[in-house]
């Protein structure tokens, strides 16, 4: 089984996702790292349970798959709010919870 | 006679058969090119767009060709097995999900027909939008577009076939709202996403269905799951389903079916999606899209056949909601002003002939109205836009800026005209040999009424395509197309022109008056409306059943023979299914037990449909009652709009009954209103309201009674507790959180992705901790 080939393009995928998290200042692409990151998750657990051959890792992943829709819904609404407020998805100005 | 297993396995095949998957993928990487690259290429992605789609054409062709040997190389009356390739898409368990391609006639002639009308449609909107804003992104998503419907044809399976769905219900809501700075096209757009979601419902929950219901039958009998396309047909002709469990399904992938083919009552959306860019319609109303929700009956056609009993009554579902459809869709075209809202309620009013058609066992005639309507309507739509783009300015209405077109487009106009009659069922042209077929067949199979529907609804269609004909064509010109320009259309109907700013400084200046008047559009315009117009006139000859069997070519090719077919697992013996018997009888009329009883052994692909017998008198009563359609509105058109005749002039205004009657119609039945006032002011006001009486009365009530417990038990807490133990902790734990407070004050900078970099960073070297302890 290519195990390892599935793990470590999840890994990338997951390094992406970090990245996009961090470095962008767009919501909206930080929103679509996000995904990335739970799609990597997912990968791994369809990797691991085609190598141990029970059905449990694919029930995760589609669980996962759903919360993810409900979530990008929510941070979708989320953005569309803050834009409506601020006329601006950039993070950077949104700094109101600095200590 | 038992049919050997060299009988079977000498059905040919080919490449281009065994590699029909090939045709939606083409497109698809197509689309993954536009929309990365695109931009840097020479002529911004719409050269990818356009071979992409050209070689999916080829491919598409050559499968066809192939298709035909082997239809050839078998039996008269043999069933033609699919060529079917298949993939583990997703194999858990004992479970396995494949997904792949089934090629047989129907798909063969629907891939041809999306295949030619996408390349046309690409070739002739590199004219029509040239300098548009968003040219690439417009490529790109007309090549999803058409790589999903391609998908959705090859599918052998409910699988892919949804995915196909899927992806056309999102490219028509890009491709609508392609132009979305203008509120009301985006509106359109979201509306017609919304229409067709509404439907969508229904096919998930039919597929769905479908599969728990047959997938031990299909599993056990053909080796395949419950959401192989053969494997639900088969078992529906089986004779082993629950009636109730097989309505149930049916109706709700009808209404899967009615949301995209905008049948009655969700059909409001397609006049709608006129917002979209003209070539869209085209594409949207003649081979993709709406014919996805017909092409989905024509493909699972055994569910409906067996769930709605479809020869043994006079009347049902799918019959009803056709019927209806025809009707009021052909009065709705009657008040429309925008020529192509004209078009759009007269392909509401052709799918429905489809519907009716299919409902009434009439599946030949049915698809091969896809197939005609498909080059007519593209070319009616093309030719509207091209009057648009060259004489009107961009604008589309037919009282105000067209009128005696015909002289300065004449090869707009000869095309449009060749379409109308082709439209209308005009004897020579495909229309009649399609949609006579229709109305023939559904009075053959019992549906009297229907038939009378589909008569009524063929003098209106003819009766509104002179009318629309007219205004465009004859007459005396007016407004843009008599050389005016009125400056509101330029916004209205084309806000993201780039060289639009241009333009209209040219036309202050008015140096250049010949270049601006109506005139004849560019070849990459005309060419598709020629080539579209040739086919108008000369596809009806690939199924022409007056002149004898010889000419039914159509129905050699696509029609699934009703045979029974000995299948056997694969594993089992033989390892394939290369067992076959012959229906019953052997000459004379063709009849097998495949729908009308089950069979004993064997399974059965397709129900055995009857044909009605052409009779020259039949078809003399149609097509007189067209040309009373067309000489009735030819001869009104004139009086009113020409001659201002007195006793019509305001007609609708002095007669209460007409009156009324007009109020409906340019209401849209009052439809929309119903949608937008009622159901969702509805869901949107009461249940809104009752969510916030709950939560003000109920959970606040009990917050507010738990609230005031604990806040006398509080109270008691922290005379005697707070006051005196804890306090003396927390002042000095709170002298040194201060002093680490300010140390860590820094890190709570208020920036978002800081904290991720923290929570990853942390999670990172706990991950590390336990990868040590671990090993």
């Amino acid at each position: 089984m290519l195990v390892n080939q599935f793990l470590f393009l999840a890994a990338l995928l997951f390094c992406i996702g970090v990245y996009g998290v961090v470095a962008r200042k767009n919501a909206v692409l930080v929103l679509m790292s996000i995904e990335l990151i739970l799609n990597a998750v997912n990968l791994n657990f369809v990797a691991f349970a085609l190598h141990n051959g029970n059905a449990d890792g694919h029930t995760f992943a589609l669980y996962i798959i759903a919360i993810a829709a409900a979530e990008v819904g929510v941070g979708l609404g989320l953005v569309l709010l803050i834009f409506r407020n601020r006329r601006t998805i950039s993070l950077d100005d949104l700094s109101e919870m600095k200590g | 006679m038992i049919r050997s297993a060299e009988a079977l396995q000498t059905l040919s095949s080919g490449w281009f058969l065994e590699h029909a998957w090939l045709i939606p993928i083409v497109p698809a990487i197509g689309f993954f090119i536009i929309i990365l690259f695109g931009k840097k290429l020479p002529m911004k992605g719409s050269e990818i767009g356009l071979l992409s789609m050209f070689s999916s054409l080829v491919l598409a062709g050559g499968a066809a060709m192939q298709w035909i040997d082997r239809v050839n190389s078998g039996g008269k009356e043999q069933f033609i097995a699919p060529v079917v390739r298949t993939w583990n898409w997703w194999q858990v368990g004992g479970m396995k999900f494949t997904i792949g391609q089934s090629i047989d006639g129907l798909a063969v002639i629907v891939l041809v027909v999306v295949a030619f009308i996408s390349t046309l449609v690409q070739l002739y909107s590199t004219e029509y939008l040239k300098g548009d804003r968003r040219y690439t992104h417009f490529f790109a998503a007309l090549t999803l577009f058409s790589a999903g419907m391609l998908a959705m044809v090859v599918a052998d399976d409910t699988i892919l076939f949804l995915l196909g769905w899927e992806i056309m219900g999102l490219c028509s809501f890009m491709l609508i709202g392609h132009w979305w700075e203008d509120g009301a096209n985006s509106r359109a757009a979201l509306k017609a996403f919304f229409t067709v979601r509404t439907g969508d419902m229904g096919l998930l929950v039919g597929v769905a269905m479908l599969y728990f219901a047959s997938n031990d039958w299909t599993t056990e009998h053909l080796g395949v799951s419950g959401f192989s396309i053969r494997g639900i047909s088969a078992w529906a002709l089986s004779g082993e389903p629950n009636s109730t469990v097989i309505l149930v399904a049916a109706v709700a992938l009808f209404i899967a079916a009615i949301g995209k083919s905008g049948q009655f009552p969700l059909h409001t959306w397609l006049p709608d999606a006129m917002a979209g860019p003209t070539p869209v319609s085209s594409l949207l109303h003649s081979s993709t899209m709406v014919v996805a929700g017909v092409f989905l009956v024509a493909r699972l056609y055994p569910v409906f056949f067996t769930g709605f009993d479809i020869l043994g009554t006079g009347g049902n579902f799918i019959t009803v909601i056709g019927g209806i459809t025809i009707v009021i869709a052909a009065a709705l075209a009657f008040v429309q002003n925008d020529i192509k809202k004209v078009l759009a309620y007269s392909t509401v009013s052709q799918l429905g002939y489809m519907m009716l058609g299919l409902g009434a066992g009439a599946w030949l005639p049915a698809v091969f109205h896809i197939f005609t309507h498909a080059f007519f309507k593209a070319c009616l739509f093309l030719g509207a836009g091209s009057i648009s783009h060259s004489a009107s300015h961009h604008s589309f209405d037919m009282k105000k800026d067209m009128g005696g077109l015909r002289k300065v487009m004449p090869i707009t106009f000869t095309t449009w005209v060749i379409s109308t009659l082709a439209l209308c069922g005009v004897f020579p042209f495909s229309g009649f040999f399609s949609k006579d077929e229709i109305i023939d067949n559904v009075g053959h199979n019992g549906y009297q009424l229907f038939m009378i529907i589909g008569l009524i609804g063929a003098f209106m269609t003819a009766a509104y395509m002179t009318r629309a004909t007219y205004l465009t064509f004859f007459g005396e010109a007016r407004g843009a197309s008599a050389g005016e320009h009125h400056d509101e259309h330029h916004d209205a109907h084309a806000p993201a022109h780039d060289d639009h700013d241009s333009h209209d400084a040219h036309d202050a200046h008015a140096t250049d008056h010949a270049d601006h008047g109506p005139h004849e559009s560019g070849w990459r315009i005309t060419l598709p409306l020629v080539l579209l117009a040739v086919l108008a006139l000369s596809s009806g000859l690939l199924n022409a059943t007056p002149f004898g069997e010889k000419w039914e070519r159509i129905k050699t090719w696509v029609e699934p023979r009703a045979e029974v077919v000995m299948e056997t697992a694969p594993g089992g013996p033989g390892h394939s299914n290369v067992l076959s018997i012959p229906a019953a009888a052997e000459e004379g009329h063709h009849d097998s037990p495949c729908g009308s009883e089950t069979p004993e052994e064997g399974v059965c692909y397709a129900p055995q449909l009857q044909h009605a017998p052409f009779k020259w008198s039949k078809a003399m009563l149609s097509l007189g009652i067209v040309f009373l359609g067309i000489a009735l509105s030819w001869l009104f058109s004139t009086l009113l709009y020409t001659r201002k005749d007195k006793r019509l002039v305001g007609l609708t205004e002095r007669n209460g009954v007409l009156r009324a009657g007009y109020n409906l119609l340019i209401n849209k039945y009052y439809l929309d209103a119903l949608y937008e006032n009622v159901i969702v002011k509805a869901i949107a006001g009461p249940i809104a309201a009752a969510a916030y009486w709950f939560n003000q009365n109920v959970l606040d009530g009990i917050l507010h009674a738990v609230a005031r417990v604990s806040r006398v038990f509080s109270g008691w807490v922290y005379r005697n507790i707070d006051q005196r133990v804890v306090d003396g902790t927390v002042n000095n734990s709170g002298k040194a959180t201060k002093g680490a407070g300010g140390v860590l004050a820094p890190v709570q900078s208020g920036k978002v992705s800081q904290y991720g970099a923290l929570l990853f960073s942390a999670a990172a070297v706990a991950a590390l901790v336990l990868v040590i302890i671990n090993s």
